[in-house]
């Protein structure tokens, strides 16, 4: 009975994780690096958590949390409230509704699509935070930034597939 | 058989209804969350806050080992340059002993001055060094988290410097951290004027590195390399507080290049100089002028 409950329990924390290490990756865009230049075109992480996981376990990172990343994402960057939360749902629903595409499909085809999910989310965040400060915002850090998610794709691709694997052992 | 699948497959469909039906409602909730922001700033930034202010501590705490880790980092490459430092730091030093002498006579003379001129000081101003714990938004935001709030006396408007040097004002409060807003950010504007022709412009953030002086009269004759200062106008900061120089002229927009930026940031001081303004604090063009 008690290693059937420690089981359990043991299940529920790594249920936890897509969803945890997302949220994580929200306070990681938060790190001052001082580095040169670096906070400009600072990857948007949580963005290739919502891609990831929608695609390989929608069931442990609903669309609610899609939202509830993005709204603390808002909170915490100063981003007008209600930009990311719109951004994460609209690449989770999209990434959700190809799912049966992307599964079993190798890595380099879901690199290429993240790519372009993320360039029209990012294009989609741009205009919308113009808008709503009503000003120009230059285009060109968000390029960067587009480029750094891309390139930071794969290692945390790679550390979600082990995260998943063990999740998958334990179940 | 038949009817138990029938009453399967409706549920299954009712299911895929729901979840379209929260995922639409979610997408309005979004729309409503940056409408609210825009309609009402009050409701929204507490909110903000308090979020902020309960994450805070466990930025500090992760942040922590990162930041101790860049300063090891840093410390090495410095050790490189230790010897040119040297040089050129005994060279500035011998320089700025000249400069030394000349201020304090000027300071003497300038004593002497207000008290025949029964001259009314501006208050003495007030100031708290702090800890940037998040340097956050990334491309769209220019703005950084501090490890001091209200309890600590920090309060919206107030100037964020370091060392001499203006680098933004506090936008929000919360009871252990606030945000400032850096003056490249794009809802920035700053008074200012160029130190030597005392010609008065506004500084205005457009998220690129240089923001651009606006409202410049052209017959100031800036050129690259003239000195901004922060002019006072306003009334919510003293005059004369550098912010950087003119780094291009181009079509008759002038950029300037902060005398810091962004990364160099690790501590900075929030001062209080007890001017109340013209404008209440909260709007975001404290400084633009009529």
């Amino acid at each position: 009975m008690k290693t059937s409950w420690l089981q359990r329990m043991d299940l529920w924390v790594r249920h936890l994780l897509p969803a945890g290490l997302t949220l994580v990756l929200v306070m990681f865009g938060a790190m001052p690096t001082h580095l040169p230049g670096f906070a400009e075109i600072s990857p948007q992480l949580p963005l290739i958590g919502v891609f990831y996981w929608a695609i390989y376990r929608p069931d442990l990172l609903p669309a609610s949390m899609a939202f509830a990343i993005g709204l603390l994402n808002d909170i915490l960057m100063g981003t007008p409230l209600g930009v990311s939360p719109l951004i994460y749902l609209l690449v989770h629903g999209l990434t959700l509704s190809q799912r049966r595409f992307f599964l079993g499909k190798p890595f380099m085809v879901a690199w290429c699509c993240f790519a372009v999910v993320a360039a029209v989310a990012l294009l989609l965040e741009w205009s919308l935070v113009c808008m709503l400060v009503d000003g120009m915002a230059p285009m060109k850090p968000v390029l960067f930034t587009l480029l750094m998610c891309v390139a930071v794709y794969p290692l945390l691709s790679w550390l979600f597939g082990k995260t998943h694997a063990a999740m998958l052992r334990a179940e | 058989m038949k009817p138990h699948s029938g009453a399967l497959g409706r549920l299954a469909s009712l299911k895929l209804l729901a979840q379209r039906f929260a995922f639409l409602s979610l997408v309005f909730a979004s729309f409503a969350l940056m409408i609210l922001g825009k309609a009402d700033g009050f409701l929204v930034e507490h909110i903000r806050l308090t979020v902020v202010d309960t994450v805070a501590p466990i930025l500090e705490v992760v942040f922590r080992p990162a930041s101790t880790i860049a300063e090891a980092v840093n410390g090495v490459r410095e050790l490189g340059a230790l010897r040119e430092d040297n040089a050129r730091l005994k060279e500035e030093n011998a320089r700025l002993m000249h400069w030394q002498t000349v201020a304090r006579h000027l300071d003497t003379e300038n004593r002497a001055l207000h008290t025949q001129l029964n001259f009314i000081p501006d208050p003495d101003p007030s100031f708290i060094t702090t800890r940037v714990i998040g340097d956050t938004g990334g491309a769209f935001v220019h703005s950084m988290l501090i490890n001091s709030g209200s309890q600590d006396g920090v309060r919206k408007g107030q100037a964020v410097i370091a060392g001499e040097v203006m680098v933004g004002r506090i936008a929000e409060v919360g009871l252990r951290s606030a945000r400032f807003l850096l003056l490249t950010d794009i809802n920035s504007h700053l008074p200012v004027m160029l130190e030597g022709s005392r010609a008065k412009a506004i500084l205005t953030g457009d998220n690129s590195d240089r923001p651009r002086l606006n409202y410049l009269s052209p017959s100031s004759n800036a050129s690259p390399g003239d000195r901004v200062v922060t002019s006072g106008h306003g009334g919510v900061f003293p005059p004369g507080m550098p912010i950087g120089v003119i780094s291009s002229v181009q079509d008759g927009i002038a950029r300037v290049e902060p005398f810091v930026h962004r990364h160099q940031l690790e501590y900075v001081t929030v001062v209080d100089y007890g001017l109340a303004g013209i404008l209440p604090s909260d709007t975001v063009a404290e400084g633009r002028e009529r």
